[in-house]
């Protein structure tokens, strides 16, 4: 059985019909007038050779051209993306099937930051009561390294409501090279959890390694497309409109290969896109479609997501504001886009401007992840531990994130109204207001055990101090010391053997007997 | 067999099973009988008073109690143990006053006048009755010469008064003086409760006790009962 996520019955929906079909007009218009600059020459002929209009833009150390597609191309490839993909995991119960027209949501982590935080506790004593202790956390930021990222794999693997696994630190030890980054950051992932492992791709020429290093896990080819444990995000597209060149490299090889890959297009509204809603929304549209198109020339049938990582500029330094009430804006249009079009769509919430955990961060990581999660995106990434936009990754906030999202998918539950419970509560009625003192507790109980009451905040104190950190922090702790289920010592061994680069202080099994 | 009742008489009061009707929380138990059959199958085998309330009822209670703090159970399982037992002790009542087994005392609760607010004042007396308490519940908007006059006649020890709102706590204060006036103040502990008032407000009208809910309200007249026997 794979995982259930949690299905948004009546989605909640900010644009209406008409303005959907505007927005998708609109991109067409974009994708014809004024195109597409491609930086990448492959996607240019790529383009040509099906019949959109590629003109050379400039030629010598860095060439482009210009790519303008016509409607009905854009509109066959959409129809040839499969409508329902799966991301395969290690453990069979954590595959993720997502429909592009059943707002399911599943919750992933994400997505990589350069900084880790790490958390201690100080104790303070009252100058004018020096018998008065406080714990007060601190958080001290370092560059992120491999074992951080096997240990926020580790606690992901954990935490109930993760539903899969993207990266969530950029691994910078000393010995972590271009040439053997991905085969690390991939492995120390799939090592350390059994859901689905996404990641992005830092040298195109570790792709072969990584794949076979899946198949290795899955016992093959044939496997590894029947239970794809890994998948792959693309920023293929630079906002405004261009095809970079590398990473639309990356992006042709993982279709080619027909594993499922995520088209992550990123604008910022105020300098790489318009400010107004309707305008981000017709160019990011455009530029995940125009990813799409590409996908499909390239291979038929492969497994795309609708990658939407929209933001809003901050006024006073024009960096990203994804703690803004727009971006949140910006990913529920989004995500009616996608399901316009069928496809599963991977969308963002749960970042934050804040650089610590606080409550600028509770505050706005929890309204963007209950607004987000009630549009039901299928593919929710981001949505643990990331601060400071996504420069920093705090696993503790991670754990808080899990509280929050258990308290989502509990609102989400579907309404226990029928038949049966009206009749039940006709007679409970009747007999409590029957009694002197009218109480329903008598009833409570057996509704207590079976699930139907939400549990309290799990990191609740004694109500009159607030012990929420330090209470995460032992729940933190608490789930580093579950042990969880590593590669097969056989298979670890193969893989040792057979992909290069691998940091010999990854084998868990290294030293054993 | 006279083991065997009160030993499952003792496991209905941990289940919070009233009776026959009664859901639990273990399903085996179901259709068996409740805390009240059980209470009257050991009169009829002429169990001895004391070991029925002590080994069956307090015993239970006990358990109950332990499973609380352990946050196993919740308020609602609490209150169902306590109002089984106290169903138990209507039962039992008629044979402890032709006994020489006591009570934990009298205890006399109302919401004062003005004010119809009773979800606490109610779980506090399930509580209490739970606890061994003879409670007397006068119900809600109860005017200050009744609670008076009943203090006065049931030569009760305790009394609880409740207020939810900040317009009728100001009545607590009244009922405190008209007990002066009648010359009782001094034969009973006033204790108050509800969200409006606090242990200042309790201090300022000179209640005996301020208590935040029912588990609070048992600790304080254990406390009473401790120093009156002192």
């Amino acid at each position: 059985m794979p995982r259930e996520g949690i299905l948004v019955r009546t989605p909640y929906e900010r644009i209406t019909d008409e303005q959907v079909q505007q927005i998708h007009h609109a991109s067409m218009e974009i994708l014809s007038d004024p195109g597409l600059i491609s930086f990448n020459k492959d996607a240019a002929e790529i383009f040509r050779s099906n019949g959109a209009d590629v003109t050379t833009v400039s030629s010598g150390d860095n060439p482009s051209w210009l790519i303008r597609i016509p409607e009905e191309l854009v509109l066959s490839a959409v129809d040839s993306t499969n409508k329902t993909v799966k991301l395969g995991a290690r453990n069979l119960e954590n595959i993720l099937v997502m429909k592009g027209d059943e707002p399911r949501v599943f919750f992933i982590t994400g997505s990589e930051t350069n900084t880790w935080l790490d958390v201690d506790f100080q104790t303070y004593v009252r100058k004018s009561e020096p018998a008065t202790e406080i714990r007060v956390p601190e958080f001290h930021p370092r560059r992120g390294t491999v074992a951080d990222l096997c240990k926020s794999a580790h606690v992901c693997e954990h935490l109930q409501t993760v539903d899969g696994y993207i990266r969530t630190v950029n691994i910078q030890d000393k010995d972590i090279t271009e040439d053997n980054k991905d085969v690390n950051k991939f492995f120390a992932s799939l090592n350390n959890t059994t859901k689905h492992v996404m990641s992005g791709l830092t040298s195109l020429h570790q792709l072969d390694n990584v794949v076979r290093m899946a198949e290795l896990i899955v016992g093959g080819k044939e496997q590894l497309k029947e239970n794809p444990i890994i998948s792959f995000i693309t920023c293929l597209v630079k906002s405004p409109l261009q095809f970079v060149e590398d990473t639309t490299d990356t992006f042709i090889e993982v279709c080619r290969r027909g594993l499922p890959v995520v088209v992550s297009s990123s604008p910022q509204a105020g300098t790489s896109a318009p400010i107004r809603e309707s305008g981000i929304m017709a160019q990011i549209n455009a530029e995940v479609l125009a990813g799409i198109t590409l996908s499909q020339l390239v291979n038929k049938g492969t497994p795309v997501l609708y990658g939407s990582v929209p933001v809003r500029a901050r006024m006073d330094t024009l960096g990203d504001s994804y703690g803004s009430v727009e971006t949140s804006q910006y990913n529920i249009d989004c995500v009616q886009m996608a399901r316009f079009y069928k496809i599963p769509n991977y969308s963002t919430s749960g970042v934050c401007d804040a650089k610590i955990p606080g409550q600028q961060s509770s505050i706005g990581r929890l309204f963007s992840d209950l607004v987000v999660t009630l549009s039901g995106p299928q593919f929710l990434h981001c949505a643990y531990g990331l601060l400071d936009c996504n420069a920093i990754f705090c696993l503790l906030q991670a754990v808080l994130d899990d509280a929050h999202f258990q308290m989502i998918k509990f609102l989400l539950k579907p309404a226990l109204i029928g038949e049966k419970e009206i009749s039940e509560t006709l007679t409970q009625i009747r007999e409590v207001v029957a009694t002197p003192q009218k109480m329903y507790i008598r009833h409570i109980r057996p509704v207590m055990r079976s699930g139907e009451i939400s549990p309290p905040y799990p990191f609740e104190g004694d109500l009159a101090s607030d012990n929420v950190f330090a209470l995460a922090y032992e729940r933190m702790n608490e789930l580093l010391a579950k042990p969880v289920e590593h590669i097969d010592s056989i298979t670890t061994s193969k893989i040792f053997q057979e992909i290069p680069g691998l940091l010999p202080r990854l084998n868990v099994y290294e030293g054993r007997s | 067999m006279i083991e065997d009742i009160i030993a499952v008489l003792k496991e209905n009061v941990i289940q919070g099973r009233r009776t026959v009707d009664d859901e639990g929380i273990d399903e085996a138990l179901s259709g068996k009988p409740g805390v009240v059959e059980l209470t009257q199958s050991a009169l009829d085998n002429n169990i001895p008073l004391e070991r029925i309330i002590t080994q069956g009822l307090t015993a239970g209670m006990q358990v109950v109690g332990e499973k609380f703090a352990q946050k196993e159970y919740f308020i609602p399982d609490m209150l169902a143990s306590a109002e089984a037992v106290g169903e138990a002790m209507e039962i039992l009542k008629p044979h402890l006053e032709a006994s020489d087994v006591q009570t934990k005392g009298k205890f006399v609760i109302a919401t004062v006048k003005g004010d119809i607010h009773d979800i606490g004042k109610n779980i506090v007396a399930v509580l209490l009755k739970g606890a061994g308490y003879e409670v007397v519940d006068l119900g809600i908007d109860v005017p200050t010469e009744k609670i008076v006059e009943v203090v006065k006649e049931s030569e009760t020890q305790f009394l609880g008064l409740s207020a939810l709102l900040t317009t009728t706590m100001l009545v607590m204060r009244e009922v405190i003086e008209a007990l002066k006036q009648s010359k009782i103040r001094d034969k009973v502990k006033v204790l108050i409760g509800g969200a409006a008032v606090s242990d200042e407000y309790a201090k300022e009208i000179g209640a005996d006790a301020y208590c935040v809910d029912g588990f609070h309200a048992i600790n304080v007249l254990d406390s009473f009962q401790k120093a009156g026997a002192q």
